[in-house]
């Protein structure tokens, strides 16, 4: 059974983090990702969790650390955003390579510059590549439950990957917000306890964990961790599915809102999402079959599925909280477009880069953004490859 | 602490760097590690730590491992932050009864790794206090990419980023005392050797730094031969004559305390260490008598700054 409670986004990860009770957290402050390692050393200091905190002295750090810590056969947690992310990077592949299950708590915010410190994906969406698992929140509540599946599937013995839990600085990590939390005990046992095959200090054996390979052993360690995510695909639903069966809250790859009849839908990650679906309501309200599919895991990538349910759209507006400077749009826009045209999906499709650094979203912006859908639908993309939303002129 | 000397029944210690690595002849951080593991009493396990370079390349090379214990390579810049996390796991794990065993931990990292490109994790890790020890095999020069300047290179050395020229005398700056620095973090153990007649020096002060509870820092000069250009044998001679010519002082800080370990009876001019090495083969040239006399008078400088520190 549920309690319910209200509490800001970063409050539920702690509280998620004092229910998972993690060995080792290394972490370094940032904005707006500071108060986790607060609200954890705080949790220490009164005894409420066995955790051991690494005041490391930068994030780069707080990664090596944390890679050390779970190869030493710890679970291990840390948290960062923005340029702390970015002081990591180097060491993100090394925990993925080296295929240790750790997690880290990204509250994203956008990179430097101008310096900035609010809301946007350029963080985690920079580190796409480096073999971690990616998952994304609307609100505190996913957040909260994303986290606690996060080791179930990061630790599972088909993927070992480790992952990053989002969610959007501020107007995730600081609103405070009605919410379910579960109770300790059920909680715990779906966790579960740590327990590594191998790792440096297991009695009887030795372990050597980073060494030097030449290029007739490197590619296929690479493919061996390409399959790790592949297979990761599966034991995310299986997770959330056996969540789901102690909470009651369903997850998937991604979730569809009035999706299924809708002739125009928006496709976008994290807070924005609660907006978009405000403005959904209201155009269904006139008539306007709109919809939305709200982006929840990104790494495994979904491309074939987000294809077939878009399958039945006439146009389809992809919305990236991030620039990715390719002059091709942005990392979602650039993705799910090579997924639908791989899958044959006929929509017309445009992609929309809104909300950086910051800057607000408006169910008015969401609306004009249908507007231009229906007129596409009609006439075809006679924009440019892609367009900025809410920008002054 | 009590240490006694059985050159023997150390010599005759299980290696734990097993033969069959990678690493040059004669290469002076395959002594210094050799040496130093030496050290761990046989039954104790350790986790060694490694940054990249030649040691890491060479020693665990897919798929075979020279390391009897375990070991943990990340990357460059960061061995001390991440056998800070090993040892943070093994507290927490050994404190819920999941481990029985008693563990080292040893990190090693060759001047690159430690004095630039890896101080900032070094220090961070020496300042929270883990129990650990940090070895820096210090040969003066990045070596494992082609013998690159570090601010562990001795000044007017010719390294390829600070070549000897018409227009240049080699590096142009004195290196950095990075024990000096360690000692001011305020660590339990700080010490400063090299290769010496029977290692007993090393094994000394390896034997304390692995066994001092909490920090400690261990800088051990070890010779390359491809990158300072000497005969390969002559290491054990270029070593005596780095520290009876006082550029290389045998001392440690420990608790706060400066001790010097050994003071030549007669200190030896510069040109001895400095001759048998190609990399300082300008400065033998007529007309540059000037640059040794300036190397002298900073080994002096720093000679006599350190006998004060040690109270002589």
């Amino acid at each position: 059974m549920g309690v319910k409670n209200r509490m800001s986004g970063n409050e539920a990860v702690a509280h998620a983090i004092r229910q998972i009770n993690p060995d080792v957290m290394p972490a370094f402050p940032i904005t707006p990702s500071t108060e986790i390692p607060q609200f954890v050393s705080n949790m220490i200091a009164n005894g409420e969790v066995d955790t051991e905190f690494i005041p490391v002295e930068s994030e780069h750090s707080a990664m090596s650390a944390a890679m050390g810590s779970e190869a030493a056969g710890a679970r291990t947690i840390t948290a960062t955003s923005s340029c702390g992310l970015a002081l990591m990077w180097e060491v993100l592949y090394v925990a993925a390579s080296s295929r240790l299950p750790l997690t880290m708590t990204v509250v994203n915010r956008g990179l430097t510059g101008p310096l900035n410190i609010n809301a946007e994906h350029s963080d985690s969406m920079g580190a796409r590549d480096s073999g971690w698992l990616q998952i994304y929140a609307e609100n505190n509540q996913e957040v909260y439950d994303n986290l606690l599946q996060a080791y179930r599937i990061a630790e599972h013995k088909d993927v070992l990957l480790p992952i990053m839990i989002c969610q959007d600085g501020f107007i995730t990590s600081h609103a405070v917000e009605n919410i379910e939390l579960e109770e300790d005990e059920p909680i715990k046992a779906f966790v579960g306890k740590y327990e590594p095959e191998h790792y440096l200090l297991k009695a009887g054996e030795t372990m050597a964990m980073g060494p030097y390979a030449t290029s007739p052993y490197c590619m296929e360690a690479k493919r061996a961790q390409a399959q790790a995510m592949m297979n990761a695909k599966k034991v995310i639903l299986d997770v959330a599915e056996e969540y789901a069966a102690i909470t009651g809250r369903k997850y998937g790859f991604f979730e569809e809102y009035r999706l299924k009849d809708a002739a125009f839908a928006l496709v976008a990650i994290g807070s924005a999402c609660g907006t978009i679906k405000d403005a959904v309501d209201d155009l269904r309200k006139h008539g306007v079959k709109a919809g939305l599919l709200k982006v929840r895991v990104f790494r495994p990538f979904p491309g074939e599925e987000m294809a077939r349910a878009l399958s039945h759209v006439k146009a389809v507006a992809i919305m990236d909280r991030c620039e990715s400077y390719s002059c091709n749009g942005g990392p979602l826009g650039s993705e799910l477009m090579a997924a639908m045209y791989r899958n044959k999906n006929k929509a017309e499709a445009i992609n929309i880069v809104y909300g950086l650094s910051g800057r607000d979203i408006t169910v008015n912006d969401v609306k004009d953004v249908f507007e231009r859908l229906k007129t596409i639908a009609q006439e075809g993309v006679k924009d440019t490859q892609y367009t900025y939303l809410g920008l002054r002129e | 602490m009590e240490n006694t000397f059985d050159f023997k029944e150390i010599q005759g210690r299980e290696e734990r760097l097993a033969p069959g690595h990678r690493m040059c002849a004669g290469c002076g951080g395959t002594i210094a590690v050799r040496n130093v593991l030496k050290a761990l009493h046989p039954g104790d396990k350790a986790v060694i730590g490694n940054a990249t370079g030649c040691l890491e390349v060479s020693t665990f090379m897919y798929p075979y491992t020279a390391y009897v214990d375990s070991y943990i390579h990340n990357a460059f810049e960061n061995a001390g932050a991440t056998l800070s996390g090993v040892e943070t796991a093994y507290r927490v794990l050994k404190a819920q009864g999941k481990i029985k065993d008693n563990y080292k931990f040893i990190t090693f990292g060759g001047d690159g790794g430690t004095y630039d490109i890896g101080l900032q994790s070094l220090s961070g890790a020496m300042e929270r206090g883990h129990d650990m020890v940090y070895v820096c095999y210090d040969n003066g020069a990045y070596m494992n990419t082609g013998t690159q300047r570090s601010s562990a290179t001795p000044m007017f050395a010719d390294t390829t980023t600070t070549p000897s020229g018409k227009q240049s005398n080699g590096k142009p700056q004195y290196r950095k005392d990075l024990a000096a620095i360690l000692a001011a973090h305020n660590i339990p153990y700080v010490g400063q050797t090299t290769f010496i007649g029977n290692m007993k020096d090393l094994y000394v002060k390896s034997e304390k730094a692995i066994y001092t509870q909490g920090a400690a820092f261990l800088n051990v000069m070890a010779p390359c031969p491809r990158g300072w250009r000497y005969d390969t044998p002559e290491i054990m001679n270029i070593c005596k004559l780095a520290v009876e010519t006082c550029y290389w002082p045998l001392f440690e800080v420990i608790g706060g305390k400066w001790i010097l370990n050994y003071e030549p009876k007669n200190k030896l001019p510069i040109e001895d260490f400095l001759k048998s090495q190609g990399r300082f083969k300008h400065l033998f040239k007529p007309g540059n008598e000037y640059l040794i006399e300036a190397f002298q008078k900073e080994v002096d400088r720093r000679w006599e700054e350190l006998r004060i520190r040690c109270g002589k």
